[in-house]
């Protein structure tokens, strides 16, 4: 116990002693934290629409007026030329082409019906796609409102009517959605770097043989290197949860917060013991980092941060349930905007604890005191 | 010019001597290409849909047969207990749910209409959006084949063309994306490293005392990783070609030409970091932290821009990956010259002889 309580004073000199990392351990993750979500608005917002309206009619205007209006628009470009409005899409000024042909009006009260044309730049599928589909959405509403000024019977709503809800974001805010995923994203990152870098640094300066050469039994020696990290990503995750989400995003847990500690208690165990792992197999910190840098980008785009992992084919969905990034962004969103309870949970928590054991039983294997 | 190709070659050495690190450099270009061409998408396959049925009428069952049927969604459960859908959405197993009230079918052949509830996880709200109108269209669809249209209404017929991408594949977006990504980290680190390494090792003071210029200090550390980056470029493209089925319409030499410059303003942005640190840590958590989520977000290709906050909008310009990134969609998928880019690659130039100007004269030939 007091080898330790000593070997922890010094990590803990050598951490706080060093200035150049210390602010950069807490203040980059609270910057990114504080921008990033900010950024990472993938609600489909502000489309530029060019239209091509060959028709020049009050319907063909209202039409377009119609659209402008649903806040989903923007007309970036009004014209009757269609080439010319594919040239504003080759330009990016304009994501869709919205063609109403001539005749549009008159076809439409004397026989009833109409055709519209929608060119859409694809690049973005997702954009793409939910483009098309608010305006096909609009374009339905404004049927009704055809018939109405026309003083044709309205035949009323018949049918199936759908109503929407959103449950847990309301007001479908997308910070809900960003902020305790890029949370936990950082976390993991700071804690794995952190903990890899450091035995390697020792090795490197040689310093480590130095302690090789006591009677420090290894397991000593891994706790002590895990016990300040542990620490330091516990406050950074309260820096981030407690100050940036809470008084600049306004989100509060609606879950338990002992819950949620509790799980990342576990987690962090498991994300510094696959530092420690990846420090044994390296030399360097090059190769620390190369690899560690390897496995968190995977983790990263994997773990349904950004793109649901439902979506994802089945061998993908592998891979994401190797990583432990997803379990604890996918913890953090329930228990954060769901209010999800233990028994929700336990499946993450158990397998959240089957990384930790797994990683650093192996790291402290493979971990030797002589080379 | 032969002091130089020895400095030249003594980098190249470090570089392949590192087994591990070279899995970095040319392992994880390929990952990634693979991962977000496959992988990443955000279309709904296969989204689990949790149904309330108080109804367990005939049309209720189509209607859950149809969704069923559909490649977006499966049925996660059915039950008319509405705490077992609250357990559902909590614990994360469903996106969304479907509610059909009691006499469902009844209300739509008596009084012709009749209403169903569809409930979304909100939590991600574009997903949710996307799940909500999914579910109404096949409800829509189901009800066409239902019941007729009432006579005198007006049908307006959209017909809906995909420009560039008419599969709407994830991958035309985040190729270009994924390539200003890669190229951007794998320089801007392993150079960044390869400096300080120097410094914190104690071999700087050898090359400084050296007559040994310190530009060509400079230069002979970025030129095997110009060559590393370059071959990766090859590769995705290869990839991206062969596996993933992207087009390269425009010029290939102009699209090479295009990325060396990028990698070049990649490898000075590098350098500066390297000069400007005092030890491996601090450059690599300075180019990773620094690096990694801002050029994720700013490129553009995983989040619209445009939707971005006005300062946000202008911190995005500083990016190069910003600008590359447009450079590479002009080129690869919609087949434009130099005359569209030109903008592009002028600024892009600009920075890179900024960036150099920068760190050489940050560089220091003394030792503190």
């Amino acid at each position: 116990m007091k080898t330790l309580l000593v070997l922890l004073q010094k990590e803990f000199r050598q951490i706080l002693r060093n200035k150049a990392i210390l602010p950069l351990i807490f203040v980059m993750p609270t910057v990114q934290l504080l921008i990033l979500p900010l950024a990472a608005d993938y609600e489909i917002k502000n489309i530029k629409l060019a239209v091509v309206d060959q028709d020049h009619s009050p319907l063909s205007a209202r039409l377009i007026a119609k659209i402008s209006a649903s806040g989903y628009f923007r007309l970036t470009h009004y014209g009757n030329s269609f080439p010319a409005a594919l040239h504003e899409v080759e330009l990016e000024r304009a994501d869709l082409v919205l063609s109403i042909p001539s005749n549009f009006e008159k076809d439409v009260f004397l026989e009833n019906k109409g055709n519209l044309q929608l060119t859409i730049n694809a690049i973005n599928g997702v954009k793409a796609g939910l483009g098309g589909s608010y305006l096909g959405a609009i374009i339905r509403d404004f049927v009704p409102e055809i018939k109405l000024n026309n003083q044709l019977i309205s035949a009323g709503k018949a049918g199936i009517e759908t109503i929407s809800t959103a449950w847990y974001n309301p007001y479908m805010d997308y910070n809900m959605f960003m902020v305790p995923g890029i949370l936990a994203a950082l976390v993991t990152m700071i804690g794995s770097y952190m903990t890899a870098l450091n035995i390697v640094k020792e090795r490197e300066s040689g310093t480590i043989e130095q302690i090789n050469v006591t009677p420090i039994h290894k397991f000593h020696f891994i706790l002590a290197k895990l016990i300040p990290f542990w620490v330091i990503g516990m406050l950074m995750f309260s820096v981030g949860l407690l100050l940036v989400a809470k008084l600049v995003y306004g989100i509060s847990s609606l879950g338990s917060l002992w819950l949620l500690y509790a799980f990342l208690a576990v987690y962090l165990v498991a994300v510094l013991g696959l530092g420690l792992l990846i420090s044994t197999f390296s030399e360097t910190q090059q190769q620390a980092m190369s690899v560690t840098f390897f496995f968190v980008m995977i983790f990263m785009l994997m773990s349904g941060l950004f793109t649901p992992v439902d979506s994802m084919p089945l061998w993908a969905r592998m891979i994401s349930y190797l990583s432990p990034l997803t379990y604890f962004i996918d913890v953090m969103r329930l228990i954060v905007l769901k209010g999800s309870q233990f028994s929700d949970l336990k499946p993450q928590f158990l397998i959240i604890l089957g990384f930790a054991l797994v990683m650093n039983v192996w790291a402290v294997r493979n971990y030797r005191k002589t080379n | 010019m032969k002091q130089f190709l020895i400095f030249v070659g003594k980098e190249f050495k470090h570089v392949f001597r590192d087994q591990k690190t070279l899995l970095m450099l040319f392992g994880l270009p390929v990952v990634q290409i693979l991962l977000f061409g496959f992988a990443l998408t955000n279309e709904i396959k296969n989204s689990r849909v949790f149904v309330l049925d108080y109804a367990r009428d005939r049309d209720s069952r189509n209607i859950i047969n149809k969704i069923e049927s559909s490649t977006y969604f499966e049925i996660y459960g059915v039950s008319a207990n509405p705490a077992d859908m609250e357990k559902a959405f909590r614990s994360g197993r469903v996106k969304s749910a479907i509610v059909f009230p009691d006499h469902f079918a009844n209300s739509l052949y008596h009084q012709r209409r009749t209403q169903m509830r569809i409930i979304t996880d909100g939590s991600d709200p574009n997903t949710a959006t996307t799940i909500s109108n999914y579910l109404s269209t096949l409800v829509n669809d189901y009800q066409f084949g239902q019941l007729p249209l009432p006579p005198g209404a007006i049908q307006l017929r959209t017909e809906i063309r995909m420009l560039y991408n008419p599969e709407l594949k994830g991958a035309y977006n985040y190729v270009p994306g994924v390539m200003a990504l890669v190229l951007m980290l794998v320089c801007v680190l392993m150079t960044s490293i390869s400096i300080v390494r120097e410094k914190e090792n104690g071999t700087m003071e050898v090359l400084l005392v050296s007559p040994f210029k310190p530009l060509l200090v400079l230069l002979s550390k970025a030129v095997p990783y110009l060559l590393v980056s370059f071959f990766n470029l090859v590769v995705i493209l290869v990839l991206s070609v062969l596996m993933l089925g992207l087009p390269i319409k425009g010029s290939l030499a102009l699209l090479l030409l295009v990325s060396t410059l990028y990698i070049i303003t990649a490898l000075s942005l590098g350098l500066l970091i390297s000069t400007a640190t005092a030890s491996q840590q601090a450059a690599m958590l300075l180019s990773l932290m620094g690096m990694l989520l801002p050029t994720m977000l700013f490129a553009g290709f995983m989040f619209p821009i445009e939707n971005m906050p006005k300062a946000l909008q202008y911190i995005s310009n500083i990016v190069p990956a910003r600008w590359y990134y447009i450079i590479v969609k002009s080129i690869m998928i919609k087949g434009l010259g130099l005359s569209a880019i030109w903008k592009e690659v002028l600024i892009l130039s600009g920075m890179t002889l900024f960036l150099l100007a920068l760190s050489l004269k940050k560089f220091k030939i003394r030792l503190e």
